[in-house]
């Protein structure tokens, strides 16, 4: 019965549009707007669901120790006095090593594989940065642990103790003693985790520049790096930067690889070299045995704080961008 | 028409013999806690099962969780390292008995020193741990090891970094032997370290105690002889040097003041006794005294009767100590007075 209608509605249509037809594809229509849209809302109501319990149950925390739960770096769970200062200056300060080895390889590698790299080898490299996407993150840690931490112990952090050593400010920076472990080794280890996502959404970007105007530049006898520089880059800047938040989205937020090889010390430390913590390995670790509403709160709270962070950091990529794009068209 | 019928008669008999079964099941034991001793209950709810067909369900996420769990009555137990205090147990109408007896040990990695070479005591572990002891020719240590070859090799301090009931055995037996320890850090299944560096689980201290020189650590006993790690003795509460072993973490829990102790209340740490090693501990089974459900948790005591009676040899072979016969006369003793489920 069901299929004799729809034969005869498809007839229809190829002569002419019957009202039970298009009554037909308004219902469908309808559908597929509602199914869009409760999706969507249900997205929203998950966002909306997750910050209403953080805040709900970090409220005894911030009742209890105030604004200073933020300036305090004491964790101390025998005597409840809890402070989150080393959590979040080991999160931002990792992030930002991570950013700072990351994005140079990734715009690097990006380029090449846009640019330089001869056809034959652009699909073993771009697979192999996907690849490393799809590690999973403990995998990233106990290699952290075995591997990078004992060759970081062995041979760089000695050179960078040793190199720094009479220079000012930079002896702090790089104080011994070498543990293999610490602030640095988890930035190194967020760089390459974040490598892939950058990597990917700024070769993606760097293909859509149109040829036409590369070839332009080559023809007025433009370098490779100029033609990047004062081209690819400029017409990419919003993709190049989207690119960037996700892989520090990606930082800010990871969890395991970072627990592995943080050193996980609620202490702040001037050497980068020092073990300390982060918010998420923080949380990781001690969720399990923490007895007590003020100690459970006092985790909650810090998962609070690595929102608030996250959406600040995103925020501001967002405002940069329509900084950027208001200023591109005054210009012209 | 007909055909029909029947296909959905069949159809309904099959679902309902289908449902049958795990309602056959539901007899099963749930429980959930403690990781330290989740591969000795695993290892006996295997040998129950087959033995009676009742299983267990015991979910290993930590003594803070089975607490909580066993407060929200979503488990039958819930287990913890750590005992509860009598007030705590009473708020709630529980009770608690010990299960299972474990060793933590202090493990070193140290350029020519073998398994057992070196002998530590509880002052000179937390200076160590404190950070007061630097280096390992320290004058502390040399008289304690007056024919040990003693390095100037710096100690690297390694603790855990999750909250486990490890650490706070750890902890709590330096407590004891430490006033500064006791007033500055305290005892916790995780405290604010004064030194060192935290890792994840017994693996990720084994793992850098094993990658650095100078290290010193403290794991779950069969984590450091399973993986043949360089253990410390230790000198015990009556001045005897100690080697971790089944014999001493039994000698231990057996002279141990159960029976004097409200709840079962008793941290095995620092026991009296030649043969006692120092940093003991039992790990406990918390229970509602009045159940819902009655049956559900008889279940449970028959489990735990017939683990205590029959679950020797899977405990050697796993590094665990079951409880002294004296202990478990007293644990029974106790189910019998205060718990209103039957299991005999």
């Amino acid at each position: 019965m069901n299929s004799n209608a729809q034969v005869a509605s498809y007839t229809a249509t190829s002569a002419e549009i019957s009202p039970s037809a298009l009554r037909r594809h308004g219902m469908w229509d309808a559908v597929l707007r509602n199914a869009t849209r409760s999706a969507a809302i249900t997205v929203l109501l998950l966002l909306g669901g997750v910050i209403v319990s953080l805040i709900h149950d970090s409220v005894l925390t911030f009742k209890t120790f105030g604004f200073g739960y933020l300036t305090s770096e004491s964790w101390n769970p025998v005597t409840e006095k809890f402070g989150a200062l080393a959590p979040i200056y080991g999160t931002l300060v990792t992030s930002f090593i991570a950013m700072l080895i990351g994005i140079p390889i990734s715009l690097g590698v990006a380029i090449f594989i846009t640019e330089l790299c001869p056809r034959w080898l652009q699909r073993p490299i771009s697979t192999a940065i996907e690849l490393l996407a799809g590690i999973p993150s403990i995998i990233y840690g106990i290699w952290g642990l075995f591997v990078l931490a004992p060759f970081l112990q062995k041979y760089i952090q000695p050179l960078l103790i040793g190199a720094f050593a009479d220079v000012p400010l930079l002896n702090q920076l790089f104080a011994g003693p070498p543990y293999g472990i610490g602030i640095f080794t988890a930035g190194i280890i967020l760089s390459i985790m974040v490598l892939p996502y950058i990597t990917s959404v700024t070769r993606d970007v760097f293909e859509t520049v149109p040829a036409v105007l590369k070839e332009s530049a080559y023809g007025l006898g433009c370098t490779t790096w100029e033609v990047v520089r004062h081209v690819v880059l400029p017409y990419t800047k919003t993709g190049v930067i989207g690119g960037i938040m996700l892989g520090l989205g990606r930082a800010l937020g990871e969890t395991m690889a970072v627990t592995f090889v943080i050193g996980n010390s609620h202490r702040i430390s001037p050497s980068i070299l020092a073990p300390g913590t982060s918010i998420s390995a923080n949380i990781a670790n001690e969720f399990t045995e923490a007895d007590g509403a003020l100690y459970t709160s006092s985790l909650i709270a810090q998962g609070l704080i690595l929102f608030v962070i996250t959406f600040t950091v995103l925020a501001a990529a967002r405002l940069l961008l329509l900084r950027l794009e208001s200023q591109a068209g005054k210009r012209a | 028409m007909s055909l029909m019928n029947k296909t959905v008669r069949s159809l309904l008999l099959g679902s309902a013999a289908f449902l049958a079964v795990p309602a056959a099941m539901a007899a099963d034991i749930s429980g959930a806690g403690a990781t330290f001793p989740y591969p000795i209950y695993s290892k006996w709810a295997a040998a129950y099962k087959d033995k009676t067909g009742t299983g267990l369900n015991y979910q290993s996420i930590g003594s803070g969780g089975g607490i909580k769990q066993i407060k929200a009555k979503t488990v039958t137990f819930g287990a913890s390292d750590k005992p509860l205090e009598q007030k705590e147990l009473d708020e709630s109408g529980l009770t608690q008995f010990p299960a299972i007896v474990g060793g933590v040990v202090p493990v070193i990695n140290l350029k020519g020193v073998q398994p057992g070479e070196l002998t530590l005591d509880g002052a000179t572990l937390a200076d160590i741990f404190l950070g007061k002891i630097k280096s390992w020719n320290d004058p502390a240590i040399a008289k304690l090891n007056p024919k040990a070859k003693l390095p100037s090799t710096l100690i690297a301090v390694v603790h855990r970094s999750d909250g486990s009931g490890t650490s706070f055995l750890f902890t709590n037996y330096l407590s004891q032997n430490s006033a500064e320890w006791k007033d500055k850090v305290g005892a916790a299944t995780a405290v604010e370290w004064p030194a060192g560096i935290g890792a994840k689980g017994n693996e990720g201290v084994a793992g850098i105690a094993t990658q650095t020189d100078g290290a010193i650590g403290y794991v779950e006993y069969a984590y450091a002889k399973q993986n043949k790690m360089t253990y410390t003795k230790m000198i015990n509460h009556d001045g005897k040097t100690v080697e971790p072993k089944s014999e001493t973490f039994a000698a231990a829990a057996a002279n141990a003041d159960w029976a004097g102790a409200p709840a079962f209340y008793v941290i095995l740490t620092n026991q009296p006794g030649a043969e006692s090693w120092p940093i003991t501990g039992a790990s406990f089974i918390i229970v509602y005294k009045k159940p819902d459900d009655a049956a559900a948790l008889g279940e449970v005591l028959k489990f735990y009767d017939w683990a205590f009676k029959n679950g020797q040899k899977d405990a050697d072979a796993l590094d665990y100590v079951p409880l002294p016969a004296k202990v478990v006369d007293l644990v029974e003793a106790s189910w019998k007075a205060s718990i209103q489920a039957s299991w005999k």
